[in-house]
């Protein structure tokens, strides 16, 4: 199997196979001696010469996160073969999705459509967990469109508006 | 003794009491909303009474319905934890009214230590130390000028009908004062339509310390040591000790002994803790009292070797305290971290969602105290505090390490947690030295942590997210090769996968 990794923006390729039992591995064209133990769903008991590891899979809805050990690592993996997995790379130009981080009530809307917002500043509150938190615009630009109104309940990466 | 406690409450709190009543051979009923059904307080229990929508004002928040609850199954104690009820004098009055004991102070005693105003006249009565002011609204600038002379600068002006931070202001030097006064003044006015303004001394980067006492209904009252909260943010506790690093035999004896006079000048009974603050010259100052079980109360615990929870049920039980002041001991050290479903890249937002994985920590010196289990959805209505790590060691350094270890151990997939902060709280070389105060978490966490990355643990990572998907493959192909050791657990998973396959 051949698959293309990206972590932390940087890009491997990794050629894994499995005979008899035994993995065999190349990252980047270097071969690498891995033995492996499935302990449980997500937790993989890794042994990369007489080093171990402990590394756990954390797959969100739309993301993949791998510890080792207390390091967490962002993952995008892709089979190099495959149309599907191509990635997009953030943008920050054109119209910026902003989405609620987390379940909640959209308690109060800070924006309306058309107005001009700054980096950073405030555009919806979202209370969660009785707290409430301020979702902020990634990007300077206009309100192009809202999606939601005061009192809505969100889901985590639910659009609330969009900016451009 | 009872024969049956409601517990009052949900998550961890609701778990520790009733575990409490198990070892003490009581029966544990518990209510639970709708959003908490496969909540760990519902699984545990012997009787569990649905009551209501999630919003806490329909179910944990309703007197009626709780108190319906205790007629229906027979309890004769209600336990309230901490938050929801527990600090509610109304609800103790109410259970007292229905015939079912409250464990915990009496109304009177909460209504007392409630009000601000009747607190502190009680506690000046009973010679209690305050933060120096003025204990009315200033008449005039000249009066002002003259008390900040007199107590010393800085010093803080504050509305008296103020809450919230408004009408408040701190003055460093006297050339401050005058347009301090006016701005405090109009705000105050606008806030709270009353132009009332006092004055006390500014406490600088304070230490917040408190005092757990325990008080019999036969005039006994005790005090077990103290603890140090001064880890805060948004004046949220996030990290506790005790004992504290700066409190020697002598002070803990003087915090004690105003505690103890704070508590019987409230004709206060059962578990209760006074805060105080300490200034940078070890000075404490009476802040209030907590009239509830605290979520701390683990490493006070570990300190003095006494169950709090056993010993409140035993006083609302009407026994006498078990031990007098002399046979209190501190022994070594504890600290306590609460995990929260929160982010800590994400500005601590809230993290709600299912628990994907857990692994939770073990060994020498380590307690957990958890609401949460593997598969579990944490509601999005509630607090967001999952569990309390504890760490004990014989003394700070050794409690450091094992929750350093622990906390290297723990883990939670699947939501968010704070759990890496506390790593970093604990490597800190200001806190390892104990130089703690209310501003620490604020400042730390503004500067920012160079984490270089090793670039081999990234090849570890890419390596692992290779055969994760190879064995994800291999488990929908259902070809069913146990290749990767020999793990019963994961053949019989492939099995099953590949068993689904061939029913399609």
């Amino acid at each position: 199997m051949l698959y293309d990794i990206t972590i932390d923006g940087k890009n491997y390729r990794l050629d894994l196979n499995r005979v008899e039992g035994r993995w065999s591995c190349r990252l980047d064209g270097r071969e690498v001696e891995v033995e492996a133990v499935l302990a449980r769903a997500d937790v993989l008991s890794l042994r990369i010469g007489d080093l171990a590891y402990e590394v756990k899979s954390e797959r969100g809805a739309n993301d993949l996160h791998l510890w080792v050990g207390n390091t967490r690592f962002a993952v995008e993996l892709r089979d190099p073969r495959s149309l599907r997995g191509r990635s997009r790379a953030a943008d920050d130009q054109g119209p910026r999705k902003i989405t609620a981080p987390m379940p909640g009530k959209v308690v109060r809307l800070l924006v309306r459509k058309g107005d001009e917002v700054e980096a950073g500043a405030g555009v919806a509150v979202v209370e969660a967990m009785k707290m409430q938190n301020e979702i902020k615009s990634p990007k300077q630009g206009t309100v192009q469109k809202i999606l939601v109104s005061e009192g809505a309940a969100v889901n985590a990466g639910d659009v609330l508006a969009i900016v451009e | 003794m009872f024969n049956k406690i409601l517990i009052a409450n949900r998550g961890e709190i609701a778990v520790r009491v009733l575990r409490a009543c198990r070892e003490m051979g009581i029966a544990a009923v518990v209510v639970y909303s709708d959003v908490d059904r496969a909540a760990l307080h519902v699984r545990k229990a012997d009787e569990a009474y649905p009551i209501g929508a999630a919003a806490a004002s329909e179910s944990y928040l309703n007197i009626p319905k709780i108190l319906d609850v205790a007629k229906r199954s027979g309890a004769d104690a209600v336990h309230p934890g901490y938050g929801f009820l527990s600090e509610n004098a109304k609800f103790a009055e109410a259970c007292a009214d229905a015939g079912v004991k409250f464990i915990g102070p009496t109304a009177v005693a909460m209504d007392a230590m409630g009000s601000k105003t009747r607190a502190r006249q009680a506690m000046e009565k009973a010679g209690v130390p305050f933060v120096p002011g003025t204990s009315h609204g200033l008449e005039s600038f000249d009066e002002a000028e003259k008390v900040a002379a007199k107590i010393g600068y800085p010093v803080m002006l504050k509305a008296a009908a103020g809450g919230g931070g408004k009408g408040m202001r701190l003055v460093h030097a006297p050339e401050q004062l005058k347009s301090a006064l006016d701005a405090a003044r109009s705000e105050a006015e606008r806030s709270f339509g009353d132009s009332e303004v006092y004055l006390e001394k500014a406490i600088v980067n304070p230490r917040h310390i408190e005092v757990q006492v325990l008080a019999d209904e036969h005039g006994n009252t005790v005090y077990l040591g103290e603890r140090e909260c001064s880890l805060q943010r948004r004046h949220q506790k996030v990290l506790e000790e005790a004992p504290s690093p700066i409190v020697d035999a002598d002070m803990r004896h003087r915090m004690g002994e105003v505690a103890v006079r704070v508590a019987k000048a409230a004709n206060y009974t059962n578990a209760g803790t006074v805060e105080f603050l300490v200034d940078q010259q070890k000075n404490f100052y009476f802040l209030e009292m907590n009239t509830r079980l605290q979520v701390e109360h683990p490493v006070t615990e570990l300190i003095t070797g006494l169950d709090l929870v056993h010993l409140q049920i035993r006083i609302a039980a009407g026994e006498k305290l078990p031990f007098t002041q002399n046979d209190v001991s501190i022994r070594s050290h504890a600290i306590e971290c609460r995990i929260y479903a929160e982010d800590p890249d994400n500005n601590y937002f809230p993290s709600p969602g299912k628990i994907t994985l857990l692994q939770e920590p073990s060994g020498p010196g380590i307690r957990i105290d958890s609401g949460m289990y593997e598969g579990w959805n944490v509601p999005i209505d509630y607090d967001p505090l999952l569990a309390k790590l504890i760490g004990y060691g014989t003394d700070r350094d050794q409690a450091i390490a094992r929750l350093t270890r622990a906390l290297n151990e723990y883990f939670v997939g699947g939501i968010n947690t704070n759990i890496a902060l506390f790593r970093r709280i604990l490597r800190d070389a200001d806190f390892r030295a104990g130089k703690l105060d209310t501003g620490f978490l604020d400042r730390m966490l503004k500067r920012t942590e160079d984490k270089p990355v090793d670039p081999r643990i990234a090849e570890v990572a890419a390596i692992a997210a290779g055969m994760f998907a190879a064995l994800a493959a291999t488990a929908s192909a259902g070809n069913g090769v146990a290749g990767c050791g020999s793990q019963a657990a994961q053949d019989s998973k492939w099995k099953a996968a590949s068993r689904r396959e061939a029913l399609r």
